[in-house]
């Protein structure tokens, strides 16, 4: 069958880089399109009229947008090779709540982390160190949030390990000390090819950082 | 987890996320114990318990096992009980659509419209002009079709309770109009068809009750 797929994407995004991993898991051959978030282009506003962000996933000419449900949509498309959610509805249902989690409460503390000034951020860093602990009470003793396999909620968190190190540069603090399950957790992804495929380097983050400010307008 | 265990839902009467999972399970045919959470006041040892991460309702019980976020616990319901009446199309491409409109309303829209009706007056004009535009989008993507789930009541038609019931109760507190019938036709008319289901219409909370209770607790924080 002949699929055409195409991202459309932009490198630093940790909701693309799901995306990214879940094409990769499957063996799925996709066409990466680089997208220049302050001059959107056209195929963008067209695919993603809605809401206007990426990452885009564009399935023989039909867009679905919301990394979360690419990565459910991708599952179901190409289902056998490594599910992602669990065929149990109660796992499946926990797998969606912590997803649900990891967008409304980790995202925000990280955006005040490197996009807000002062108390802003030492108050971003507080709130996210919280729910990084809460994720770690969640993963225990497990090697991915799904117990052997890797899946659903580990992609859905492992696009902000590759922000980790520019987190503690801004911030001045440790990660690991503060939940060094979940580095474990990070590094046992990190051996994933699909990951190695899909993760910036974390220097390269940390360097394009103060860019970005400047590029919002903070400095 | 079987179907026979027991369902509890533990609830707040006026909320639409709480209303979401009844009219769900009222839909499927579903029996449940339903509990009234004071989540305002004193919330109870059990929704600690059941929800201890958000301390929020809905929370759904299933013999001893709780899932939480209505969304979540309507996908939950869909999956657990393989009944007549699908919410989800079984198209993976539907599905995703049903999903991406589905937070839409989630995340976008019922906030705008909430704070179009709530705010301070300075900001109201730029508001209730964000809200139109959020509603323009479901409007069109509505279109022709009888419901948001074609010719069933769906995901996002239960996504969008809100704006089928509660949205007009809001605006009738508030003073503030966002939807009309002129603005919104479409809109309007599958309003007055959802809230026709007999299976909607009984988990509706009373009209004044909810009146009331917005003007109450939400009305004097607007006279300022």
């Amino acid at each position: 069958m002949g699929d055409e797929v195409i991202l459309l994407d932009y490198w630093p995004s940790m909701f693309g880089m799901r995306t990214r991993i879940a094409l990769e898991e499957k063996n799925v051959k996709f066409d990466y399109k680089e997208q220049d978030l302050w001059n959107k282009s056209s195929i963008l506003l067209e695919m993603n009229p809605v809401h206007k962000k990426i990452p885009v996933l564009i399935h023989n000419g039909k867009p679905i947008c919301e990394s979360l449900i690419q990565i459910e949509y991708i599952d179901e498309v190409w289902p056998g090779k490594n599910p992602f959610l669990p065929s149990d509805p109660y796992q499946r249902a926990q797998a969606k709540f912590w997803g649900d989690f990891i967008d409304n409460k980790v995202y925000g503390p990280t955006r005040l982390i490197w996009g807000a000034k002062g108390e802003e951020q030492e108050a971003g860093k507080k709130e996210f160190i919280e729910m990084l602990r809460t994720l770690e009470a969640e993963l225990g003793d497990k090697v991915y949030f799904g117990g052997e396999t890797f899946g659903y909620v580990d992609i859905a968190l492992i696009g902000f390990y590759s922000w980790f190190e520019a987190y503690e540069k801004f911030r001045n603090f440790s990660v690991e000390e503060e939940c060094p399950k979940l580095i474990a957790w990070g590094k046992r992804c990190v051996k994933r090819e699909s990951v190695v495929k899909s993760l910036p380097d974390s220097e390269k983050i940390t360097k394009f950082l103060p860019q970005l400010r400047e590029k919002i307008g903070i400095e | 987890m079987n179907q026979e265990e027991q369902v509890k839902l533990l609830g707040l009467w006026g909320s639409p996320f709480s209303k979401r999972v009844e009219m769900v399970l009222k839909l499927k045919g579903i029996p449940y114990e339903y509990i009234e959470e004071d989540v305002y006041g004193n919330k109870s040892p059990m929704l600690l318990k059941y929800n201890p991460i958000h301390k929020k309702v809905p929370v759904l019980i299933h013999g001893d096992r709780s899932i939480a976020e209505s969304l979540v616990i309507v996908e939950y319901i869909e999956d657990t009980w393989k009944t007549s009446e699908p919410i989800l199309p079984q198209d993976p491409y539907e599905r995703a659509m049903a999903r991406f409109w589905a937070k839409y309303v989630d995340d976008k829209v019922i906030l705008a419209l909430w704070k179009a009706c709530w705010g301070p007056e300075t900001e109201r004009e730029k508001m209730v002009d964000e809200a139109s535009e959020d509603l323009q989008c479901l409007e069109k993507e509505l279109g022709d079709k009888q419901f948001f789930g074609g010719e069933t009541i769906g995901f996002v038609d239960i996504a969008a309770d809100f704006i089928g019931y509660w949205l007009g109760l809001v605006q009738e507190a508030s003073g503030v109009t966002i939807m009309t019938a002129e603005k919104f036709p479409k809109l309007q008319r599958w309003s007055e068809d959802f809230v026709a289901n007999s299976f909607i219409k009984e988990a509706l909370p009373p009209k004044q009750k909810l009146v009331a209770l917005f003007k109450t607790k939400f009305g004097s924080a607007k006279s300022k």
